[in-house]
């Protein structure tokens, strides 16, 4: 028992330990900073770490084990500080033991909001406890209104109620911070699980019918095969059940025993190299690829998304974005020299200037006016194209597909100026 | 159709005419669309119905609680023909609403700048299709209700877990028949038309918001992708599209939509209009170098109609055969008087006798019976045309280098434009003919039969037949050859025991001869048959417009369709500025093309002379030259007087047609020179 606090009870603490391996020494942390329920903690605390570094986990453990009064709110979700502030108070007001049907509250400002809440302290009889409100993927508070990441630092001291703020984020604090300066929260730091951790904690979770031993050798081959592309906990043990039945196959099929450890390297490894192609990379989905180990096919009959590259596109679609992309990527100078037949002499010493010889497909695209790419257009189609309301219209629907992109305002009629935003290889998969 | 200078009940038919066969014809494009995507709604259906089991049926098995939950996407691939897109959605909205789910909510970029909007309009969608459903709650107080409805995650699940409540706990016996249909939960889904134009962070906090309730709430996206997949890693960071479970469903090219369309609307003896070979040469070259719209195709073929029954005074005889021939009986003798003027029946005329001439020319019975005859002959025609063109299509599709083309709309317009037998790619692909091998030559000899046996006419009996014993020929000729291998085979053995030179040299003799020998039979039974082809073709494979009375079924007035469906604004405002006449249609204005009119309007003038100059137009001189235009029309009288100074009327006149200039976007406002302006337009156009 590494968790140990006077104020919880020993039973709780251990239950706590058991659900969130690995993280005992942030929990104490946590712990120690949180005190007893009636004593006042620290106004707020700034978790940062890594993805699935598990804090949103541990905070949500911690705080329903210990059934700590507490509001948890995804700051994605809550979209606009309005619907953060007033689904914390609806939560605030549910929180409590008894199921009194909460009563929508509006609450637009952090003023109103100050003043609800106290009153919702009051309500529910949480006046000698600590509250927690934890704000999940707090970085989206930066994009509210100004007010709002100052206030929720410093509630404590504008409600003088018993409060405290935890925010959740993935990036440092030094992102946050305000320019007019704020509130200092305590910051903890989350930090990436080792291998080790992830093994631990891969195996916890062993399925009913193998022994424990058995899942955690294959959580071992996994971690070999995954650990060098991807530490995310979540996606590991995603992987780790999809691919868990096409390793039991030989034990199934009694071909081989749960200890014939070499046997099932054999059979799983081509295996998890494919799902690494192909699963992790979200080109097939999970589900075809479930399908596909129940009937064995091979997943070559299966094409991932990024397989169908090809596009096709009208005749002279094709022609425009090639133009486009021409626009784009050489100079005004040469377009000259490239697209009229009668270019007089090119003098060649002091053609290329020195910096011009790295390439323009390192530069990206430049911009370019709409005259241009129909002066282009017209050198570079053999025929003759009539300047038709239907080339006119190409171009904006190839800006619809994002296959062209406005440079500049969208209203601006006047010169319209557009980038070509295809890579080299669309084009000339297109130019054939 | 109320302009024509017929009498109205004639123009009535054809109105009538007009809208019975655009209704027949609207409902058998519908048709074929159906069957088309009816594939891939399929797969979708299918897909939705899987992706929510375990939601159903609330599984706690081990591997189902450890998965992290993925939200179910369809990623539909549509092709970049945008425009068609509409309709798909529509259908497939449809047809989920009948087998799926009734939460269906159909998302558009340009109402989604923000998730805040996204999630507004989602609910609104999903709240409302509910009431649709059944009208017993009372709209108005739902109404309200929706205004004050936050526009969160959160009100969207209780929304449902009510709605879901609520169909089950109503009586039984009404929601039996359904309910084994859509199931008591069923999923919400989401469909995104153009998931290229959604900006990446509403996509993104969107799927990370819903992924956060997918246990609560069974919620399935579609995105709609008008280019290629590769757009979902492009516009989702990984952290993002690891929540989701995509799949991908491929819809059938346009290309093939519009074969199948043509070859069900124009390849058919079902309908009695025709579009001539011009006319669809500009419908198909619109959808191959610009659009891809299916729809915009089937538009066009509807304005040819309409166009076809307005113009065409004759067109009452374009329906079917039957009535048709009632038609021609009641026909007046203006109408008569019409037939008589068309080119193919004059041209048929003249190749009478003279008796039957004056017969023909003068008598509207003797009329009326011929123009029967004609129309039968004509019917027969298209029948005969049909199978045989996909005779021939049999044979050209599969030769190298495709001298007729691969489609057989092709070969369709190469068979309408002039005798297809005179051009050079019949020439050459008849060698290439004359060429194939003899499991290919049989094959397709094959298919021609089918075709034939199956096509109504009954003219084909002999050809059919004819074709038969190429077949039997082949057959005999295959096994003449298996017989003859046997024997050289025997012959083989015999000469082993001389020397190997001798052998050696026998053998090449042997094979050489064998060779020759055999292909020379095999050649000749080819040559048979690439001539009957031949004469078929030459025989049933008449252009169109050869035939007579072909003006009353065809449309062929190209430069009308181009100038509708082909808008062109630049040249439309050179010809408004630079030729008034052309739209005004005032006598006055009538000019002869390089001379600068002073009666034509101000902004004509001032068009006129800055066509003259470069790239930099001096105001000073423009005024200089706008005035002396203007003022010879004042005549000699008044030119004394205002020699060296510009009227100030005229000024202003000047000054109000180039701002108009300016408006239309020819000139603007020059920076390198005071007094210039800079001129937006480069050559005479």
């Amino acid at each position: 028992p590494n968790l140990e606090h006077p104020a919880y009870p020993a039973a709780a603490l251990l239950r706590l330990e058991s659900l969130v391996p690995c993280r005992e020494s942030q929990v104490s942390m946590l712990l120690s900073i949180f005190g007893e329920r009636q004593q006042f903690s620290f106004p707020s605390i700034f978790i940062y770490g890594h993805t699935s570094s598990g804090k949103t986990y541990v905070m949500q453990n911690l705080l329903k084990t210990l059934q700590l009064p507490h509001v948890f709110v995804n700051c994605v979700e809550y979209f606009t500080s309005q619907l953060l502030l007033e689904e914390i108070l609806v939560q605030l007001q549910s929180c409590s033991s008894k199921p009194e049907q909460a009563s929508h509250v509006r609450c637009n400002t952090s003023n109103d909001f100050v003043r609800l809440f106290k009153q919702a302290v009051v309500s529910q009889e949480l006046q000698d406890q600590t509250v927690y409100i934890v704000l999940d993927r707090a970085e989206q508070l930066r994009e509210m209104e100004a007010n709002i990441l100052p206030a929720f630092l410093r509630l404590q001291e504008l409600t003088d109620r018993n409060v405290t703020v935890i925010l959740l984020s993935e990036i440092v604090w030094e992102l946050f911070r305000p320019s007019t300066g704020c509130f200092e929260p305590l910051t903890l730091y989350f930090p990436d699980y080792s291998i080790g951790h992830l093994q631990k904690i891969l195996s916890q979770n062993h399925p009913p019918e193998y022994s424990a031993d058995f899942y955690a050798a294959y959580i071992n081959i996994l971690l070999g095969v995954f650990y060098n592309v991807c530490r995310d906990l979540k996606e590991l043990q995603h992987l780790a059940v999809l691919n868990f039945s096409k390793y039991c196959e030989p034990v199934v099929s009694g071909e081989a025993n749960e200890r014939d450890t070499r046997k099932l390297w054999k059979n799983i490894e081509p295996h998890l190299k494919k799902a690494m192609q192909t699963v992790y990379l979200r080109e097939i989905s999970s589900s075809q690829w479930e399908r596909l180990q129940d009937d064995d096919g091979d997943p070559g009959q299966l094409k991932g998304l990024s397989a169908h590259t090809h596009v096709e596109l009208p005749y002279y679609s094709k022609f425009l974005l090639i133009a486009a992309y021409l626009a784009s990527y050489n100079p005004v100078r040469t377009d000259k020299r490239f697209f009229l037949k009668h270019h007089g002499k090119i003098r060649k010493t002091n053609f290329m200037k020195k910096h011009e010889k790295t390439s323009n497909h390192l530069l990206g695209p430049k911009p370019f006016p709409l005259d241009r790419l129909l002066a282009i257009l017209y050198s570079i189609v053999d025929n003759r194209v009539a300047p038709t309301a239907n080339i006119f219209t190409q171009i904006t629907s190839l800006v619809t597909l994002q296959l062209l992109s406005v440079v500049g305002h969208n209203d601006q009629l006047d010169v319209p100026r557009y980038k070509c935003t295809v890579s080299l290889d669309f084009i000339r998969a297109i130019a054939r | 159709f109320r302009e024509t200078n017929n009498e109205s009940g004639d123009s009535k038919l054809r109105l009538a005419t007009c809208q019975s066969l655009w209704n027949q014809i609207k409902s058998e494009t519908e048709q074929i669309q159906e069957d088309l995507n009816k594939q891939l709604f399929d797969n979708l259906v299918d897909f939705l119905r899987r992706s929510h089991l375990e939601f159903q049926e609330k599984t706690t098995k081990w591997n189902c609680q450890m998965k992290s939950r993925e939200i179910p996407a369809a990623a539909l691939v549509l092709g970049v023909n945008v425009t068609d897109h509409d309709l798909t959605f529509r259908s497939f909205s449809e047809v989920l609403r009948n087998n799926v789910t009734r939460y269906i909510a159909l998302l558009e970029a340009k109402d989604c700048p923000d998730v805040k909007n996204l999630m507004q309009k989602l609910m609104g969608q999903l709240m409302n299709c509910y009431i649709e459903v059944d009208s017993l709650e009372d709209e108005d107080s739902v109404q309200v209700s929706q205004n004050r409805i936050r526009c969160s995650m959160t009100s969207l699940i209780n929304w449902y877990e009510s709605v879901t409540k609520t169909t089950d706990s109503e009586t039984p016996s009404k929601k039996r028949a359904s309910s084994s249909r859509l199931w008591l939960s069923p999923p919400v889904v989401v469909i995104f038309r153009d998931m290229e134009s959604f900006t990446t962070k509403v996509l993104q906090d969107f799927i990370v918001i819903s992924s956060q309730h997918i246990h609560e709430l069974p919620l399935v996206l579609i995105f709609g992708i008008a280019t290629s997949p590769m757009i979902i890693h492009s516009l989702l960071p990984y952290s993002v599209s690891s929540l989701l479970c995509i799949e991908l469903f491929q819809s059938l090219s346009c290309k093939e939509h519009l074969s199948s369309i043509i070859e069900k609307l124009l390849l058919t003896n079902q309908f009695p209009f025709k579009l001539g070979e011009k006319a669809l040469q500009v419908l198909i070259n619109i959808f191959l170098y610009h659009d891809f719209s299916v729809q915009n195709f089937i538009k066009g073929f509807q304005f040819c109609m309409v166009e076809h029954f307005y113009t065409q005074p004759l067109s009452v005889l374009c329906c079917q055969l039957v009535d048709a021939k009632k038609r021609v009986n009641s026909l007046s003798h203006d109408q008569c008087e019409n037939v008589r003027k068309l080119p193919s029946f004059r041209r048929y005329v003249e190749a009478q006798v003279s008796e039957k001439q004056i017969a023909l020319l003068t008598e509207d019975s003797v009329l009326k019976e011929i123009v029967q005859k004609l129309l039968e002959d004509m019917d027969v025609y298209h029948e005969n045309y049909i199978s045989v063109l996909r005779c021939l299509h049999v044979f050209t599709s599969s030769l190298p280098k495709y001298p007729l083309g691969k489609q057989i709309r092709e070969l369709h317009c190469a068979c309408l434009e002039n005798q297809v037998w005179e051009t050079e790619e019949y020439e050459s692909s008849l060698q290439l003919a004359r060429m194939l091998n003899k499991s290919d030559l049989v094959t397709m000899l094959q298919q021609c039969v089918e075709i034939l046996v199956s096509s109504s006419g009954n003219e084909f009996d002999k050809a059919v037949e004819k074709l038969k014993e190429f077949l039997t020929q082949f057959q005999k000729l295959e096994e003449a050859f298996q017989e003859r291998d046997v024997s050289v085979s025997s012959q083989k053995e015999l000469q082993k025991k001389t020397d190997l030179y001798h052998l050696q040299k026998t053998l090449l003799e042997l094979k050489e001869s064998r060779r020759s020998k055999k292909l020379t039979k095999f050649e000749m039974l080819r040559l048979e048959v690439v001539d009957y082809i031949d004469s078929l073709v030459r025989k049933y494979l008449v252009p169109a417009d050869h035939k007579t009375l072909h003006e009353i079924v065809y449309f062929n007035t190209a430069s009308v369709l181009r100038g509708h469906l082909n808008a062109a604004p630049r040249i439309a405002l050179h010809t408004a500025l630079n030729n008034p006449y052309y739209y005004l249609k005032n006598q006055a204005l009538k000019c002869d093309g390089g001379s600068i009119s002073n009666k034509a309007p101000d902004i004509c003038i001032v068009y006129k002379l800055h066509l003259e100059c470069g790239r930099l137009i001096n105001l000073v001189d423009w005024l200089e030259a706008f005035s002396t235009v203007v003022m010879s029309a004042e005549g000699p009288n008044a030119d004394a007087a205002s020699s060296d100074q510009v009227d100030d009327v005229v000024h202003a006149r000047f000054i109000r047609a180039v701002s108009e200039l300016e408006l239309l976007g020819f000139i603007k406002p020059s920076k390198q020179k005071t007094d210039h302006v800079a001129r937006l337009t480069w050559g005479s156009c």
